[in-house]
């Protein structure tokens, strides 16, 4: 009962760069597990070079750690990478509150568009919309600008 | 202080990695100096993104080259601690990225562009081949760097066609940067014992495997951006048997001081 017990907990701990998002929202949780020297919990990191991948290995443990679950390792896994495929539909209704355009489908091959169209603006909807930078303020993010109401957002990148 | 350096011990499929590894870890260090003189912000924060991505895709090769090699040197030592003879990155990325000239005193954006867009369109094609490498380990690192790095060479091929296909200044400046940078690009494809090793074994493919891919690529983009593929030269570079350019002492003194100074140092 441990595991459902922290899968609820991973669900409350945010994303630090992206804190509209829980961990469980953004996919990286890959497995819980009840080993009998304590939970091992399996993280995929997003981005090879994303530098919250330590912040969010320390927030897990010490999350799981004062609701008690302790003792708790972390598991880095690489394969299979990461894909913003894995967000979930919840993770993506919060993104677009959070004013964030969640990303579209990654697919088979055409892993990142650069030049994604139709994105949908966070604030009024409209797919009338540009891109002015393909990299943002952080690595998964390009910066785009909606032509209906002129407000400047953010577009999770599908990789 | 005097710290001393690591030794390490050599085998062709330690080597392999290493070229992959300081390749990325060097281009990242010359990317890095960028930092705050992008032509402009949002090229800035790309600069910088491009870097990190290559960091991280640096210390996650240089972990796994760490484990193979087998005396327990972790990330940080490789980076930090080696000397100049044990690294193995290609020449084309300790060139100077920032190099004065009368035109441009703080560096020419073109040779980075340039640069980036070589750089990138190699790795995207090594990284292609890695994904089904016999090392499971190898392969993950290359799937996630692949996802990257097809980013990397999209923007930068961006940039090309920018400004190959731009202003009559931004078009000479962009082949007079080619000029400098195609001499190295040899070193890209040639074949030797360590790339012969590394295809025995199913590691990861020989260098000259790349070329047709690479020229492919190249091409395509060039001729969007009316760019004309120099001659092939003579000269092939050496950086990835460990003898380089004279500009890789500066690389490395300016990344290794601090951990020279302060050994272990940490924050």
């Amino acid at each position: 009962m441990n595991t459902a017990a922290a899968w609820k907990v991973l669900d409350g701990v945010l994303d630090p760069e992206v804190p509209a998002l829980s961990l469980v929202d953004l996919g990286i949780v890959r497995e819980v597990n009840d080993a009998p020297s304590g939970l091992e919990i399996v993280l995929t990191p997003t981005y090879s070079g994303c530098p919250a991948t330590e912040v969010i290995e320390k927030s897990v443990i010490d999350a799981l750690e004062a609701e008690g679950l302790g003792p708790v390792t972390v598991k880095q896994r690489l394969a299979p990478a990461w894909t913003t495929d894995w967000i979930s539909q919840e993770g993506r209704r919060k993104l677009r509150e959070y004013g964030i355009a969640p990303p579209g489908a990654a697919g088979e091959g055409h892993t990142i568009r650069i030049r994604a169209r139709h994105v949908a603006c966070p604030r009024c909807a409209s797919s009338d919309t540009e891109r002015l930078s393909a990299f943002g303020s952080t690595a998964c993010k390009a910066l785009y600008r909606c032509l209906a109401c002129r407000e400047p957002f953010e577009y999770f990148k599908p990789i | 202080m005097v710290v001393e350096s690591i030794r390490l011990r050599l085998t062709p499929l330690v080597q392999y990695r290493l070229r992959i590894a300081d390749t990325c870890l060097i281009h990242a260090q010359r990317l890095g100096e960028w930092c705050g003189h992008g032509p402009i912000l949002e090229e800035d924060i790309a600069l910088t993104n491009l870097s990190l991505d290559l960091l991280g895709q640096a210390r996650a090769l240089l972990t796994h080259a760490g484990k193979v090699e087998g005396q327990g040197f972790d990330e940080d030592q490789l980076a930090f601690l080696r000397d100049e003879g044990q690294f193995f990155n290609l020449t084309l990325v300790e060139q100077p990225s920032r190099k004065a000239s009368a035109h441009a005193p703080g560096g020419d954006f073109a040779d980075l562009v340039l640069r980036n867009f070589l750089v990138a369109t190699w790795l995207k094609a090594l990284y292609g081949r890695l994904v089904s490498s016999s090392d499971a380990e190898l392969a993950a690192i290359a799937a996630k760097a692949l996802k990257e790095t097809r980013y990397h060479q999209e923007h930068a091929a961006d940039w090309v066609v920018r400004l190959g296909d731009g202003t009559e200044e931004s078009a000479r400046r962009l082949a007079a940067a080619l000029d400098r940078a195609w001499p190295y690009t040899h070193e890209m494809f040639v074949r030797d014992a360590v790339d012969d090793a590394a295809a025995a074994s199913a590691l990861g493919p020989r260098r000259d495997e790349l070329a047709a891919d690479w020229q492919r690529g190249v091409a395509a983009v060039f001729s969007d951006a009316k760019l004309a593929l120099p001659a092939a030269t003579p000269f092939v570079s050496t950086g990835s048997n460990g003898v380089h350019s004279e500009h890789m002492g500066f690389v490395l003194a300016e990344m290794q001081t601090l951990q020279r100074s302060f050994p272990g140092g940490k924050w």
